[in-house]
């Protein structure tokens, strides 16, 4: 069993970690991927100078999700004595995400409700609701 | 300090109310003063640029640039139209790796390179063009934008084959490094000196058509609303916000202007369209007048040849195939194919020249502000015999302003702000080009950056004080300097584009390069 958990960075992950852990701990052979998502589209507009910065801010995006997120998540995982890995990437959070899932043959995701509200989220909506949407994967959303 | 600049501030004040009249005049014989000394520097070198090829009236360089555009196209087979679609869906990112993502995309590099294009070449460049050489002059660009395609294409792929990449995962690129590491590549001689030569050309070019000729042309169209007042100011402020932006850091400025300078091109585009329907039993009727034209003149200066020199030169001013500025902007691609840079920038002298410009010229033409002898049905020459007549004796921006205007009465105003932006970042890319050329020159560090920067923006000043006939021609003529070296070169670095080209296509064929299923 394939296990996909979504985090964003909130405090809030912590719960979709406990309740990856508490399913894992049911089943054998259960392989946690945690994924980090950073908001990004190739159809924005940036400068020449952005352009050539590009790739090294890349990194720099990556090594930082990768220190303050998804490593302490993996870290916590294995130490509870799973079978753990992350990935990181750009794009849509959604989008991403169910990507990834896809691929990897997940047989559920597990994300935490969206931290985000009000107005924001009822303009541009939120990134849970657009998985819980669009998902090819059941998606678990732990409150 | 505090003291002095207050102190300052006042009797600025009490000048500006106590003697308005001489403060004018005094503004006034400045503007005249810095375009006197402008074109007596700079005639010798406009001059040469500009020389006719011995026994015709014809420019040299224009014919220099449409042989080079015509070469690529024939070398690599019109690539511009057999790989079109393909360069379509490497912008839609069918191509991409998901691997990849958080990298420039295709599409982003061409939104940039785009950004640094169109801007006024394509509303008051258009102008220029249809005013001097008539409405056939856009037969002629349109045909020059074609087949710039193929030239963009050679050079976008080159910039991006032999780009610099630094340890700390930042780029340069652009004909400086592709002359001086291809000429090596290939055991040339002379790689050096000509990339050299390129970067001293793309210097004044970013200071004369990247820099000069946007602040001429926003103060141009700044006044058509406020009324006339002297251009320093306009340039002393335009000079403050780039300034704020390159050397102070502002990136936020320079990042809004990004952002609304494409839905700016959207509008300006939209605002044609909607002329053409209000127009649309004109249509025929323009396009006659641009094949009429484009073999006879219908009476302008210089008879279908005068039409035909001002199609290519503003085709290529506007789009800057050839010129090598995209390939600058093209380098900071991370791709594993250069090639796939080459085929997204083919998409750029179409936009630009193909589409935007010629929307502009068809607006030109319908609104009828070209005033045409009823009795010949050729066009009237004004008093000068240089130019058409139009009805309020408008040129340059000022004339495509009253072409929308006379359709659509508030858009004067829109294409104001449309102006000043384009300006503004046509300006914020020429500084990034023109500082590539200047850190190539003399290494990168933070004093040389710095009064490169500082030169930018004294030009500006500079610019928006002179008169539109000097700073038009140094422009073109620095900009066309350019395109002297880089064409030479990529003659001889074409095979190398070649070998990436047959490679390519060959791997596309058989399937191993395919698209991403997202």
């Amino acid at each position: 069993m394939k296990l996909v958990i979504g985090l964003d960075g909130q405090s809030s992950g912590e719960k979709a970690l406990e309740f990856a852990k508490s399913i894992a701990a049911h089943g054998d052979n259960c392989e946690l991927i945690v994924v980090y998502v950073i908001e990004w589209s190739p159809f924005s507009f940036q400068t020449a100078e952005e352009n050539a910065e590009r790739h090294k801010r890349r990194e720099e995006e990556i090594s930082i999700a990768m220190e303050r997120v998804v490593n302490p998540a993996v870290a916590s995982l294995k130490e509870a004595g799973h079978d753990a890995r992350a990935i990181v990437r750009h794009g849509d959070v959604a989008d991403t995400i169910d990507d990834i899932a896809h691929s990897e043959g997940a047989s559920q995701i597990i994300v935490a409700r969206s931290s985000a509200g009000g107005l924001t989220s009822r303009i541009f909506g939120s990134s849970t609701a657009n998985l819980v949407m669009n998902a090819r994967v059941p998606v678990t959303v732990v409150a | 300090m505090t003291r002095i600049h207050s102190m300052l501030l006042a009797v600025t004040a009490f000048l500006a109310v106590a003697v308005p009249a001489q403060a004018q005049e005094a503004a006034a014989s400045l503007d005249a003063r810095v375009n006197e000394a402008f074109s007596n520097a700079t005639g010798w070198f406009v001059n040469f640029i500009f020389m006719s090829i011995p026994g015709t009236n014809f420019p040299w360089i224009v014919m220099w640039l449409v042989i080079g555009a015509t070469v690529f196209t024939v070398y690599f087979a019109a690539v511009q139209f057999r790989f079109f679609g393909h360069a379509i869906g490497l912008v839609k990112g069918d191509y991409s790796d998901p691997n990849d993502a958080g990298e420039v995309s295709h599409f982003q590099a061409l939104a940039t390179a785009l950004s640094g294009t169109v801007g006024l070449g394509n509303i008051a460049g258009v102008a220029v063009a249809v005013g001097i050489g008539g409405p056939g002059a856009t037969f002629w660009m349109i045909l020059a934008g074609l087949l710039g395609m193929a030239s963009k294409f050679t050079e976008c792929t080159l910039g991006v084959k032999y780009r610099n990449e630094y340890p700390d995962g930042t780029v340069s690129g652009g004909p400086m490094y592709y002359i001086s590491k291809g000429f090596d590549e290939l055991g040339l001689p002379g790689g050096k000196i000509l990339a050299v030569l390129f970067s001293v050309f793309c210097i004044l070019g970013a200071l004369g058509g990247g820099n000069m000729f946007q602040a001429n042309q926003a103060h141009a169209q700044i006044t058509q609303i406020t009324g006339e007042f002297p251009g320093w100011i306009t340039g002393v402020v335009f000079a403050a916000v780039v300034f704020a932006v390159i050397v102070g850091g502002i990136k936020s400025i320079a990042k809004v202007t990004e952002k609304v300078v494409p839905f700016m091109g959207i509008l300006y585009v939209g605002a044609a369209f909607v002329v053409l329907i209000v127009n649309y039993n004109m249509i025929g009727w323009a396009f006659g007048q641009i094949f009429a034209g484009a073999f006879t003149g219908l009476g302008v200066a210089g008879g279908f040849v005068g039409a035909l020199i001002q199609g290519f030169k503003r085709a290529a001013f506007s789009n800057e195939a050839g010129v090598g500025s995209a390939a600058i902007a093209h380098s900071a691609v991370k791709t594993k194919e250069p090639i796939t840079e080459g085929f997204v920038s083919l998409l750029e002298p179409l936009i630009d020249t193909v589409v935007i410009c010629t929307m502009t010229a068809l607006v030109i033409i319908i609104s009828q502000q070209l005033i045409i002898d009823q009795a010949t049905g050729n066009y009237m020459l004004n008093e000068a015999g240089s130019a058409i007549a139009t009805v309020d004796g408008n040129s340059g921006v000022a004339l495509t302003s009253a072409a929308f205007g006379s359709a659509i009465s508030w858009f004067p105003f829109v294409l104001a702000i449309a102006v000043i932006l384009f300006a503004f970042s046509t300006m914020i890319s020429w500084s990034y080009y023109g500082l590539k050329a200047w850190t190539y020159l003399f290494g990168e560090g933070k004093t040389t950056e710095l009064v490169f920067k500082i030169i930018f923006c004294v030009f500006i000043v500079i610019g928006a004080a002179a008169s539109l006939g000097p700073v038009i021609d140094f422009s073109d003529a620095a900009i066309f300097a350019m395109a002297v070296v880089n064409i030479f070169c990529l003659y001889f670095l074409m095979k190398v584009v070649r070998k990436e080209l047959d490679s390519y296509s060959a791997r596309l064929k058989s399937g191993e390069i395919k698209k991403f299923t997202h």
